[in-house]
């Protein structure tokens, strides 16, 4: 018994944390699109939705058994496995880096010898990330970058000229906004020394004036440009241009896997608001709470995940806000920003993070 | 154990993937079987404690190399390949090839089952970024220099070609739009003279 105790356990604990991660991504997630549609009610001089519960609040829901019960619509000349696999490649690609999300600091106040069976013996504390790898920043970058296949099968499989150009369109656009986003971060690693995504919050953990975002300005504007397009939302949303495209490469999904694409597309901006936190603003850090509370305890750990959470909705808030003010890029007028003003400006900011590093270690 | 059993799972589904890249008629499957065949090797390398070549090999195989080859598949639309009916002695080369990879796979077993195993230092090991960077950068700095110049040749040497072939047309239109020009200039000398 004890020994099955003994190696069930980090299973049991690391899939109940994973589950727990991913639901509350994901309701926070629902409720983002909810804030969307109100935010740009109030743009447009609209209510937004506010009939379902008490100021719309149940509207997620209502949502999600429309989404279900509608009627799952399959093209007849599509080609069927991959018109199945692309929204679950999407969505998959797209939860995966939230085990990497650096939540909140690490908890080193509770004594864990209360578990039964000698479980908690040598534990000093409870990370509030699931996995802490060498490599976090590599690791999201790489998998929102595979996350491309969903919408470019999507586009191909549907055997339909729109989807089709949105999928290509959309191939395009995140191979040339990759680099800019990639050279961009580049910065921010050289300065902290390090990839992982929890070290380069701690080597801002000091004062909010060594946030990245002072020393990497040209970076975190090149970084934020870029995660708009990675993400196909407005100023850059060519894939799904309504006006020419109808819906881009989801024109013809219909019911559960139209919503996987839209879950998709929304838990991506959550990790795009993640990164730029972590990159440039500090992550969970915030001047002034160490005095309040004793660094490491449980009160700490919450006021620090509120922090990470706040200036996440700011970036979520920037996203609404910019659908709601800025019209579509052309094509040729984004392809000509992507390569010829982002990335040289992305690559100038590498040498001159370059020179500066040297002339201040030398 | 477990990490047996994990290793087993991810190797089968990269063999799989292979075999499908290799059956498979259309361009694209076997694109994404490739993808796959990325995929579980990466998830192999992180078994292994090597996390940066693991994020690695997502980030510039499956994520960046691979989607220009889907990317170009589906510009050009390509169709199922046809059965070869010409140059069948590619079979019997492609044999001979292969028996020699397997050869040398074999002989690669062989050879790490003779060798004695030892205790592996964590700091030391070769998935650690820190170690990678320090070597690519002092003991093997020659051969990195040599791959950046041979990468920028090759660089180069494709807009050479994209340039060439696009040289007389850009010339055309050049010339129309020039002479577009001078001859709205004319009309408008030839208005004010009038």
């Amino acid at each position: 018994m004890e020994s099955v105790v003994k190696t069930a356990f980090p299973f049991v604990v690391y899939t109940g944390a994973i589950l727990l991660a991913f639901q509350g991504v994901l309701i926070m997630v629902a409720y983002t699109v909810l804030a969307e549609r109100k935010v740009l009610g109030w743009i447009q001089g609209r209510i937004g939705p506010n009939r379902v519960g008490p100021w719309g609040v149940l509207q997620p829901f209502a949502d999600l058994l429309k989404f279900i019960f509608k009627e799952d619509l399959v093209p007849d000349k599509s080609t069927k496995f991959v018109y199945f696999l692309a929204p679950l490649v999407a969505l998959t690609c797209a939860l995966m880096p939230i085990v990497l999300y650096p939540f909140g600091p690490p908890i080193t106040t509770i004594d864990w010898t209360f578990l039964p069976y000698g479980l908690g013996e040598g534990i000093t504390q409870l990370p509030l990330t699931i996995a802490q790898i060498d490599v976090g920043v590599l690791f999201v970058l790489g998998i929102t970058s595979v996350g491309v296949y969903g919408i470019a099968l999507a586009g191909w499989s549907s055997n339909s000229k729109y989807s089709l150009m949105g999928g290509l369109r959309s191939s395009a656009q995140m191979i040339s906004y990759e680099l800019a986003m990639g050279a961009s971060v580049i910065g921010v690693v050289m300065l902290s020394g390090t990839l992982d995504l929890n070290g380069i919050i701690n080597a801002q953990a000091s004062s909010p004036f060594r946030w990245f975002i002072i020393p990497q300005f040209i970076g975190f504007v090149v970084f934020l440009i870029a995660a708009f397009a990675e993400t196909n939302r407005v100023p850059f949303d060519l894939p799904e241009a309504e006006t020419e495209l109808v819906a881009g490469f989801h024109t013809e999904y219909s019911a559960l896997k139209f919503a996987l694409f839209f879950m998709a597309e929304y838990v991506n901006m959550f990790t795009v608001s993640v990164m730029v936190t972590v990159l440039f603003l500090g992550g969970w850090y915030l001047p002034g709470l160490s005095y309040l509370f004793e660094v490491g305890s449980i009160p700490y750990a919450i006021a620090s995940h509120v922090t990470f959470l706040g200036k996440i909705f700011l970036f979520l808030f920037l996203y609404i806000w910019i659908r709601g003010t800025l019209p579509r890029f052309r094509f040729d007028q984004l392809m000509n920003f992507g390569w010829k003003f982002l990335l040289p400006l992305a690559l100038a900011n590498v040498i001159l993070t370059i020179l500066i590093v040297y002339f201040l270690n030398s | 154990m477990a990490s047996t059993i994990i290793f087993y799972l991810l190797a089968g589904f990269a063999i799989a993937c292979a075999i499908s890249l290799v059956i498979h008629r259309n361009p694209l499957y076997s694109a994404i079987s490739l993808v796959g065949v990325f995929l579980s090797l990466s998830c192999i390398y992180f078994t292994l404690a090597a996390p940066f070549i693991a994020a690695v090999q997502v980030l510039i195989y499956a994520g960046a190399i691979m989607v220009l080859v889907v990317f170009v598949i589906l510009l050009l639309n390509l169709d199922d390949d046809k059965p070869l009916t010409r140059l069948r002695y590619l079979y019997a080369v492609a044999g001979g090839l292969g028996l020699a990879l397997l050869a040398q796979t074999l002989f690669i077993f062989y050879a790490v089952m003779r060798t004695p195993q030892e205790e592996i230092n964590t700091e030391q090991t070769v998935g650690n970024t820190l170690s990678i960077g320090r070597a690519m950068y002092t003991e093997y700095l020659l051969p990195v220099e040599i791959v950046g110049v041979m990468l920028l040749m090759a660089i180069v040497g494709a807009v050479v070609l994209v340039r060439k072939l696009n040289q007389p047309q850009l010339e055309l239109v050049v010339e129309e739009e020039l002479e577009l020009r001078h001859e709205k200039e004319e009309k408008d000398d030839y208005r004010i003279a009038f």
